[in-house]
């Protein structure tokens, strides 16, 4: 794995664009660049910034450089027989860790391992105006310091650079296995409602009348499972795919939504995919975005763009006068000039 | 108002501040109690007596008037109210923080949020349950149960602390190793800020454009105040076994923790006590523990049966290679109720052996438990002050607990040296100043050491964006720059070398 930091040329960068006002786009493997808005601004590669700070498998934490591709990290981790603990979604080898972080999506495992921001336990960034800071830390449990570190997570860059993250890592299980049921899809909720008190799922999806789900912990009990369950051996590529958003239903041009609803929610809509056990459903629908908006907020859920068709619309609702000018406030406390990834998260930041 | 020089009034050692001569005026006071219902709204000096301090009682001081109001509307009328007359808010659950967060300011009110106690939804489908912030810990896990549901932050407090000051502290517990802290068990807030403006943020999954719940939780009421909380609920796993493994020596417990992490165990508590909390615990309680023990470990797994068996088996194997000469183990509910019972009760139980106690809070990676405990029982000899150690060792929190007598003159200040001195070994060893118990006013100085001033400049542009005024609990979680200095400003960023030069904080 390539072990380099330039730490100091990133700030120096920013802090030229921030003396500058000068916006600038964060690019790491550059997997993401569709995501959300079309940013604004003279583009600044983290990719050579990669490597490992610090790794010690006793502790199932790693320290690891912006720039370090997931693909590698993973190869590392797993000659110790260990993995991330959250399903992190890639964009083929070239994604980042960086990029993961920034986007702050979380793959299938979602409901059952957590999501990515459980997941990181501490950043080191290049705040608005150049300067090296550092938050959270190495250690699980940590308050000391408002948690800026989770507040990177989902934050399309426009609060920091993305040095390095501590995130948690976890023991690779003893086996895995993919089932598949035939149900209809109220059937099927009832029944995960039912597993996943006692069963190991660390996966649920539902698409075409089918409900797939994934087991992993240790052999017997994986074995187990599946007898208690039922249904055939599945593929374990319908998860990965799930999870970095390939196949038949992602592949297609057009505008692709999320909504994170209530698991039970009912659900009309064609054209979807459900994940995360009900509490995630992917939606293909082109035109109007307050069509989809107020979809979710009828389910008192929330709904994100992620790629395809027009990148003026979200990727969020904007939120009400005053919370909006809160968040314009927090992104005015750590990039005060808004240089990083202008026009990213919302058109005016 | 100049954080540092309301600090400077704050009592110690009970020793109480008095209000000013300066009222508040009047009126401010007259819209206050237009706001508040009949009753909500205490002045006089017995009544107030009550919240002149949390649960870490050194620290006292006596706020000017206590407002209690019921619904989240008045929340939003007192913040509203406060800010136009520039009057600090100190905002309170059950007060039973351990870090002086919820230390009353001088100059201001406490706003207590123990009425608003009222469980607004429990929704067994979806898991979640929303709160109001008064609503008490285990009041979560009382009313869910019928479910067969639970909410997991389990702090020791938690028969009386409530929801809202689980997440001002971002409260853990003895179950978060596996089932996480507070912060991973919100899915959404409502909140007011400085100016009494309401946002709600997070949704079903939590997720939000910019994880502001993150930022709330564990801010120590300096960024908003709570009125509602939606929060997780977990299926009660159908198995649950404990375990408790007794050791010769607090190294070979320390090291059977380090090495059932090592492995990549992650049982839902793993705890360990110390001889002296031990023989604290048999006394207070009358548990016997397995004659001889110098330290123990409690265990628990949970899941489902073919899990509890699996996964009790391999822990007993480790206990047993590491040294242990007794494991017992615990399946009913009411055995495993007693094997937890001594730990759950150390607390009070250390408490009998010594007029006072403190207890302190740092984190470590685990792998240096053995290294760290070693240091801290030195640290005990030289300043001649006994110290017991009860604490999450699977997630690395350490609670040392410092018997003194605050009647000895000089005592105290004994203990704070002792305490720094502890804090700054777990910045040696790669970890943290607190990990549960928050900042407040008690580690201010610590801040100084763990963070740099430009990172303390961003905590406080932070507070700023949601309190622009430094109206909500000010003075405590984040030191000024001017107070760094004077605490000898400096800094051991991740700390890999002793700092020779750090005086105490």
């Amino acid at each position: 794995m390539r072990d380099n930091d330039d730490t100091a040329l990133l700030a120096a960068a920013v802090r030229e664009a921030y003396e500058r006002a000068a916006p600038v786009e964060i690019i790491a493997g550059g997997t993401r660049r569709e995501f959300g808005r079309a940013p604004t601004g003279t583009p600044l590669s983290v990719a050579r910034h990669a490597g490992i700070v610090a790794y010690d498998p006793s502790e199932f934490v790693v320290t690891v450089r912006a720039g370090t591709p997931i693909t590698e990290l993973e190869e590392l981790l797993s000659q110790e027989g260990q993995v991330l603990t959250v399903d992190v979604p890639r964009f083929g080898a070239a994604s980042t860790i960086g990029g993961a972080v920034a986007v702050g999506l979380t793959g299938p495992g979602r409901p059952y391992t957590g999501a990515l921001r459980d997941a990181v336990l501490g950043a080191r960034i290049v705040s608005g105006t150049g300067e090296v800071v550092r938050f959270g830390g190495q250690v699980l449990k940590n308050v000391a310091g408002f948690d800026v570190s989770r507040l990177m997570v989902g934050a399309y860059g426009t609060l920091g650079l993305l040095l390095d993250v501590s995130v948690r890592t976890a023991r690779r299980p003893e086996a895995e296995e993919i089932v598949r049921l035939d149900r209809d899809w109220p059937t099927a909720r009832v029944a995960l409602r039912g597993w996943d008190s006692a069963l190991p799922l660390t996966g649920a999806c539902y698409a075409g009348g089918v409900l797939h789900v994934r087991l992993a912990g240790l052999a017997a009990r994986v074995a187990e499972a599946h007898r208690i369950m039922g249904g055939e051996i599945g593929d374990a590529a319908v998860f990965t795919d799930l999870r970095d958003l390939r196949g038949a239903f992602f592949d297609r041009p057009g505008d692709l939504w999320r909504l994170m609803v209530p698991p039970e929610s009912p659900w009309d809509p064609e054209d979807t995919v459900i994940d995360w056990a009900g509490a995630q459903r992917f939606w293909r629908v082109a035109g109007d975005a307050t069509v989809v908006y107020e979809l979710a907020a009828r389910l008192r859920g929330q709904a994100m763009r992620l790629f395809g068709g027009d990148r003026s619309v979200g990727p969020w609702a904007i939120p009400p006068p005053a919370t909006m000018a809160l968040m314009t406030r927090v992104k005015a406390a750590l990039d005060p000039r808004g240089i990083l990834n202008r026009g990213r998260l919302y058109p005016a930041w | 108002m100049p954080i540092e020089a309301t600090l400077g009034s704050i009592g110690r050692m009970n020793q109480t501040v008095e209000p000013s001569h300066h009222h508040l005026p009047a009126a401010f006071m007259r819209r206050l109690r237009r706001i508040l219902p009949a009753d909500g709204l205490l002045q006089k000096s017995t009544e107030v007596a009550a919240y002149e301090c949390d649960g870490l009682p050194v620290y006292r001081a006596r706020p000017r008037a206590v407002a209690l109001p019921r619904i989240a509307a008045e929340v939003g009328q007192v913040l509203a109210l406060c800010a136009e007359y520039q009057v600090p808010v100190v905002a309170r659950g059950a007060g039973t923080g351990l870090s002086g967060g919820a230390l009353p300011h001088p100059e201001g009110i406490v706003l207590s949020l123990a009425r608003m106690n009222r469980i607004l939804a429990l929704d067994p489908d979806n898991r979640t349950a929303r709160l109001e912030p008064g609503v008490r810990n285990l009041a979560v896990s009382e009313a869910a149960r019928s479910h067969g549901l639970f909410y997991a932050p389990d702090p020791s407090s938690q028969i009386a602390c409530t929801i809202g000051g689980n997440v001002a502290e971002n409260a853990g517990g003895v179950h978060c190793l596996k089932y996480g802290l507070t912060t991973h068990n919100i899915l959404a807030l409502k909140f007011f800020d400085a100016d009494g403006a309401l946002h709600e943020i997070g949704g079903p999954t939590g997720e939000w454009p910019l994880d502001l719940a993150a930022l709330l939780t564990g801010s120590e009421g300096l960024l908003g105040v709570v009125v509602e909380a939606t929060v997780r609920l977990w299926p009660k796993p159908p198995s649950t076994v404990a375990y408790l493994a007794a050791f010769r020596s607090l190294e070979a417990a320390a090291a059977s923790v380090s090495e059932v992490v090592a492995l990549g165990l992650v049982p839902a508590g793993l705890e360990l006590m110390d001889g002296l909390a031990l023989s604290a615990a048999q006394a207070y309680t009358g548990i016997a523990y397995p004659e001889g023990s110098a330290a123990v470990v409690l265990a628990e797994v949970d899941g489902d049966d073919l899990t509890v068996a699996l996964e009790g088996e391999r822990l007993r194997a480790i206990f047993t290679a590491q040294g242990a000469f007794a494991v017992e183990q615990a399946v009913s509910d009411e055995d495993r109720r007693r094997l937890w019972l001594g730990r759950k009760s150390a607390f009070p139980a250390v408490g009998r052996l010594a007029p006072d106690y403190y207890c302190m809070d740092g984190t470590i990676p685990r792998r240096s438990l053995v290294a760290v405990l070693t240091e801290i029982g030195e640290l005990s000899r030289r300043y001649g002050l006994p110290v017991a150690n009860v604490f999450h060792a699977g997630d690395g929190n350490l609670h040392p607990l410092i018997l003194y007598d605050a009647a000895i003159q000089g005592q105290l200040e004994q203990v704070e040296a002792l305490g720094a001195d502890i804090l700054r070994l777990c910045l040696v060893h790669g970890g943290t100043i607190s990990g549960e118990h928050g900042v407040g006013v008690e580690k201010l100085d610590g801040m100084c050491a763990q963070f740099t001033a430009a990172e303390l400049a961003t905590f406080h542009a932070l507070k700023s964006a949601f309190d622009p005024h430094h109206l909500l609990n000010p003075g405590k979680a984040v030191p000024t720059p001017a107070r760094c200095v004077e605490a000898g400003g400096m800094h051991v960023h991740g700390g890999h070398q002793p700092f020779p030069h750090l005086e105490r904080f």
